[in-house]
């Protein structure tokens, strides 16, 4: 989507200035409403048997990605993320189009087919993919880190992980040398506070995730993952900081994902083996796009009117993406032993 | 030419390589200040600091993932594994993510890593530090392999390691390190993937093996030898790339094959071979295609369990004589 591309095309830096400030929020709130409405299409899409596979999506969590991905340099900086990645591709600038072909597994995906949804990967937006594989993409965002530290030049790399990961011992190894290098990796842990169906108090013996990056030689703090003025304001001031000092920094955001772990979860409502319809009523209260728009809206940024103009301009969007996602072909079948390696 | 252990030749093809291109770096557990846990690295931190001979804790998920993370942004990192027993820490990273990150992404990531290091079993060493997996990972699409003999191979293929845009495993083997060859100084010297080496010519029977099975071959060839018995030795070099060309050639000729490997030999790469001469010289051959390998249990400590664990050139030439019988 073109808003996206053009809103990362050069740095954005916090600003008291009211209307870089009023610009940047309007960009975040269409981002999240994008990523909100694409993903309740998904579904539907699976139920039609256009999409397979595993599909999890990130209602609930996006300003994560819109109070953070927006201040990134791309090209230069990069992304790393779990499975749950289509918030994290389109923040990073994938057209939705080709995010929607990728989840239909066609030619014109972006990764031609071969990624689907747990693997949109868009290295030319700085997207380095999600990852399949609980925790897989810190010990990555280690050599990353390294790489842009050997070469110089205040970039940064921000890997998003969930609260499962931070039982992963890779994750610790991975902190540990980002720690003893002082590498440029900012790290988001996605706390949803459910690992799949297990919840961090069933799973974690020391939950206080910030004091973990601390034993790493990490400093780091909770956020409410829920308030993009908050995620934006830690996160623009740790990013900030990081392109002057090089070192990591950690973020424990405190969020929820309002629907299941994946299709599969919310198809047999196994969610309610691990969380009541109340809880998640009672956090759905805290939607951020819903709040975002109350401060848009509340602040005179916006019109009840331009809301309905943007509702309208995203439907296009997405449905202009499942059209041309559900009329791309099929990738070639001699693709098949393409890009196993490369030339 | 000059006259150089295998151990130097591997360290002559980093060293010409890091001077050659500024994105080469080698990470690995000891192998900066401590010189190198057999000595590979001997010396690389005082030539190129610590910026590019980086000493890491012994973390192999953080080291693969290290390397694997910084070739998919364009670095060419040589991660060394003190021993590839302890790369089975990495597995995740090595099979889940540098193997497959060019498929999944449709070939738009480049993955240009080596990892290397000793593999091969040892002398007492026991269970967990003697042992051979090329298999594991000749197994997995995307991986190259590559297993060198001897101190010239070590170079020329390491440096074409090093060159290549994909991941991978080069492996050493700690009982060749001391093995004295001649090996080209010419820094253009590179030896190509996927050409196996006819180390010795014969027309009775193919002897094929990579690695230290090489050399087990070429000491049966020679007692055989004084029995009028000429076998034909082929080192494969790399086992992905497969040079079975080289190998149904010979075996056109000689129309018997034993395969050797020091690894275990059930579901191995041995049986790989083994299928694959079946299949592409079936016609060829006179006698089913024999195999040497290591016993399938895990390493004994004890001299006389291990001394009948490991194959031996007594082995290849007990499997030439069923194969000739």
């Amino acid at each position: 989507m073109a808003k996206t591309t053009a809103e990362r095309s050069g740095p954005v830096s916090v600003s008291t200035d009211e209307d870089i400030e009023k610009k940047q929020l309007i960009s975040s709130y269409r981002l999240m409403l994008l990523i909100r409405r694409l993903e309740e299409s998904v579904y539907r899409k699976f139920h039609e048997a256009k999409i397979g596979g595993y599909l999890h999506r990130y209602d609930g969590m996006e300003a994560l990605v819109a109070g953070i991905i927006p201040f990134l340099k791309i090209p230069g900086d990069y992304v790393l993320s779990t499975y749950r990645d289509h918030a994290h591709a389109l923040a990073c600038g994938t057209s939705p189009r080709a995010v929607m072909a990728e989840l239909m597994g066609r030619a014109d995906g972006c990764a031609a087919g071969k990624g689907g949804s747990m693997h949109l990967i868009d290295p030319d937006n700085g997207f380095l993919g999600g990852d399949g594989i609980v925790g897989g993409p810190v010990p990555i965002s280690l050599g990353v880190g390294y790489a842009l530290k050997y070469r110089g030049g205040g970039n940064v790399c921000v890997v998003y992980f969930g609260d499962g990961a931070m039982n992963q011992g890779g994750v610790h190894e991975s902190m540990n040398m980002v720690g003893l290098y002082k590498l440029p990796v900012l790290f988001i842990l996605e706390n949803n506070q459910y690992a799949m169906g297990t919840s961090v108090s069933r799973s974690t013996g020391q939950p206080d995730f910030v004091l973990k990056a601390k034993a790493h030689g990490i400093q780091g703090e909770q956020v409410d993952g829920m308030d993009l003025l908050a995620v934006r304001d830690v996160a623009g001031r740790a990013i900030a900081r990081m392109r002057e000092t090089g070192e990591p920094y950690f973020l424990e955001m405190k969020c929820y994902r309002f629907v299941g772990h994946g299709i599969g979860d919310d198809n047999t409502k196994a969610w309610t083996t691990y969380r009541t319809e109340d809880e998640v009523a009672l956090w759905r209260e805290r939607d951020p796009l819903a709040r975002t728009a109350d401060l848009l809206l509340k602040r005179g940024y916006l019109s009840a009117e331009q809301m309905e103009q943007f509702e309208a301009e995203v439907q296009v969007v997405v449905d202009d993406a499942i059209e041309f996602a559900e009329s791309s072909p099929e990738p070639p079948l001699d693709s098949l032993y393409e890009n196993v390696y490369s030339q | 030419m000059a006259t150089m252990r295998y151990q130097q030749a591997l360290r002559l093809a980093m060293t010409e390589e890091m001077e050659r291109d500024p994105n080469v770096f080698i990470c690995g557990e000891e192998v900066g200040q401590y010189q190198g846990t057999y000595r590979v690295t001997e010396g690389m931190l005082q030539k190129f600091g610590p910026r590019r001979v980086v000493d890491t804790p012994i973390s192999e998920i953080g080291i693969a993932g290290m390397a694997t993370g910084a070739a998919m942004v364009g670095l060419r990192p040589i991660a060394e594994f003190m021993t590839w027993s302890f790369a089975l820490e990495a597995m995740d990273q090595l099979v889940n993510h540098a193997s497959k990150i060019t498929y999944m992404s449709g070939g738009r990531i480049q993955c240009p890593v080596v990892f290397r290091g000793p593999a091969g079993v040892g002398t007492q060493l026991s269970a967990q530090h003697s042992q051979s997996m090329e298999s594991w990972y000749a197994h997995t699409p995307g991986f190259k392999v590559v297993m060198p003999a001897f101190p010239d191979d070590a170079k020329g293929l390491l440096k074409t390691a090093i060159r290549e845009n994909n991941p991978i495993i080069f492996m050493e083997h700690a009982g060749l390190y001391g093995l004295q060859g001649e090996v080209p100084e010419d820094p253009n010297f590179t030896v190509p993937f996927g050409k196996a080496s006819v180390r010795r010519e014969g027309t009775d029977i193919t002897l094929v093996s990579y690695s230290r099975g090489v050399h087990l071959c070429l000491k049966a060839a020679d007692a055989l030898a004084r029995e009028g018995i000429e076998c034909e030795v082929i080192d494969l070099r790399t086992l992905v790339p497969l040079d079975m060309d080289t190998v149904v050639a010979s075996v056109r000729k000689t129309h018997h094959a034993v395969v050797a490997q020091e690894e275990w030999k059930n579901v191995s790469f041995g049986s790989e071979l083994s299928a694959r001469i079946h299949e592409q010289a079936f016609d060829e051959l006179d006698a089913p295609v024999e195999r040497v390998a290591g016993a399938d249990v895990p390493m004994p400590y004890a001299k006389n369990l291990e001394r009948a664990a490991i194959p031996t050139d007594n082995d290849v030439i007990a499997a030439v004589r069923r194969a000739l019988a």
